[in-house]
């Protein structure tokens, strides 16, 4: 017969069981959705970041923006309401790691790309309180003075291509992308050209109103301003999701 | 158990021994406790059965609940309970409630929307949302503006226009200021010329003939202002073009300037450099034309329409 005490006077047998209950959770509710059809819906338009938004990204974790901002509009409706379309997984597929988030002490950012002037961008990161006078949140005046290190873009782009990101090495890579994303935007996901798309971005966008050099605040808006706003939802099927119901 | 507790605390242990008198004390839950847990219990498989539950290779369980809702077409489904379904429902609930409303805010003529009462109030309940969520952070509430980034909504002041179709249109397509920079072209005496010239408009004490040549070079070919500016200095709703002459500033530091050298040098900073910004994002992707033309006539309600 079964006993208690076999569990807990053998070290090993009390290791293993351990680890397989504490793998349940994870075997429940992650690895099925490996397997669902519905997990990912398709969706056309979302592709993955250019040099320029990337190092806006990695800015964005650097300080740290989602202990206080979700990216994930959930499907109710006063969310809705304020902040769009609910979010798709299909949308952060390119992100590694996502920035869903739980907690929101400032505002959802999933779909904030262009509803804000890069201006409005720019002062607001250097003083909130200046534009939005009960704002919480803390300046980064920083981000305007200090110049964009964009030294190791091509390795950061080659990580994430590691991850399975679809940027390009070699031209067959190139050619799948043109395919996928149309000639334009494979432009922009070949790494060998990452550090001129980059600047080129940055001096034509110009978001933070100062072309004398590239700063973290160009990166970070240009991220921003990016958020959200892939996918055409005026052509996205909102009853798509009855055929997995 | 409940005995137990009333009687003086006699330790109970668990029965295992080591090492000859390790002991394990054994104080079990109390019993409120454990029949609350043992109903959530029940409640998860009540909620399995109920609600889209267990994952199944490629599909998933998908509950008894049945949710009733009209999609964005009109076509009225029954499908089994999901938070889509839900929200899609209450949408639409809430757009067909607001319906007639915006029905008649779309068929009635702007100068008419202010008249109704009943279609008065939804304007600036409905507007004082739109306008807090998506025009507030910029032009802050209540419309005053902010000074270097956003102009004030409730004065006479329109760089875009400040009729009903005009302010319609910024909000839908949005716009984008534009001034070149004149850095290169003029000198520091003619952009203080054409400071001074400026500054006269509104009576301040500068040098009369830098004024003069400040007036003639405005209307010359050489800095070609009255091109944008109109040959009254008074601007050009069509190009978004400052009113120059009615001492109102937005990008210029004018009235926070002390003395009359740093007012020009503040005019100059602008001339020399131009402008490339003054962007007011497009709304029409994210508002809907309803929405839009309830936002026009409640700004142009807040003080300055025209």
């Amino acid at each position: 017969m079964f006993k208690h005490e076999w569990i807990e006077t053998n070290i090993g047998l009390l290791a293993v069981l351990t680890m397989l209950a504490i793998s349940i959770g994870g075997l429940v509710e992650i690895a099925p959705l490996f397997f669902l059809k519905d997990t990912v819906e398709k969706v056309d338009g979302v592709r993955p970041y250019t040099p320029l938004e990337l190092r806006g990204r990695d800015i964005y974790q650097r300080e740290g923006c989602y202990l206080c901002h979700s990216q994930m509009i959930r499907p109710f409706r006063d969310e809705a309401l304020r902040y769009g379309h609910y979010s798709l997984a299909a949308e952060s597929q390119y992100d590694h790691p996502f920035q869903w988030g739980s907690k929101r002490t400032g505002p959802d950012l999933a779909r904030v790309g262009k509803k804000y002037s890069n201006e409005w961008m720019t002062q607001h990161l250097v003083s909130p309180r200046s534009v939005v006078p009960q704002s919480v949140m803390p300046n980064f005046p920083w981000l305007l003075t200090t110049p964009l290190d964009y030294s190791d873009i091509e390795d950061r782009m080659r990580a994430l291509r590691q991850t399975g990101v679809p940027y390009s090495l070699n031209q067959a890579e190139y050619n799948a992308n043109v395919k996928k994303f149309g000639p334009d935007t494979a432009k922009l996901l070949d790494i060998t050209h990452a550090r001129q798309n980059l600047i080129a971005q940055a001096e034509q966008g110009d978001y933070d109103g100062d072309r004398s050099h590239i700063s973290e605040m160009d990166a970070l808006v240009a991220y921003l301003q990016v958020l959200g706003t892939m996918v055409d939802f005026r052509k996205y099927d909102d009853d798509a999701f009855v055929k997995y119901r | 158990m409940s005995v137990n507790n009333k009687q003086p605390h006699v330790p109970q242990t668990t029965g295992h021994v080591w090492d000859g008198d390790l002991q394990e004390y054994n104080n079990p839950l109390p019993n409120w406790w454990l029949i609350a847990f043992y109903m959530t219990v029940v409640f998860a498989i009540v909620y399995w059965f109920m609600y889209p539950a267990w994952p199944i290779g490629r599909t998933h369980t998908k509950g008894l609940m049945m949710i009733t809702y009209t999609n964005n077409q009109g076509i009225t489904k029954t499908v089994h309970w999901n938070t889509r379904a839900l929200l899609m429902k209450e949408t639409n609930e809430a757009v067909a409630a607001q319906k007639p409303y915006y029905d008649k805010i779309a068929s009635t003529p702007f100068e008419d929307i202010a008249k109704d009462p009943e279609l008065n109030s939804f304007v600036l309940s409905a507007g004082k949302m739109l306008f807090s969520d998506n025009c507030a952070p910029c032009h802050q509430q209540g419309g005053a503006g902010k000074f270097g980034l956003a102009p004030n909504l409730t004065d006479d002041d329109w760089l875009w226009g400040g009729h009903y179709k005009e302010i319609q249109q910024t909000i839908t397509d949005g716009r984008h200021g534009y001034m070149p920079p004149f850095g290169t072209v003029l000198s520091d005496v003619q952009m203080t010329q054409l400071a001074d010239y400026i500054l006269s408009f509104e009576k301040i004490p500068v040098n009369p003939a830098s004024a003069q040549a400040g007036n003639a070079l405005f209307h010359s070919e050489t800095a070609a202002c009255y091109y944008c500016h109109g040959a009254d200095a008074k601007g050009r709703v069509v190009h978004g073009s400052a009113n120059l002459t009615d001492g109102i500033w937005l990008w210029a530091n004018v009235p926070g300037a002390k003395t009359i050298a740093d007012k020009e040098d503040a005019i100059k900073k602008v001339i020399t450099g131009g402008l490339n910004k003054g962007v007011m994002p497009t709304w029409k992707n994210r508002l809907s034309a309803e929405q839009i033309k309830l936002l026009t006539v409640y700004e142009h309600d807040l003080g300055g329409g025209q």
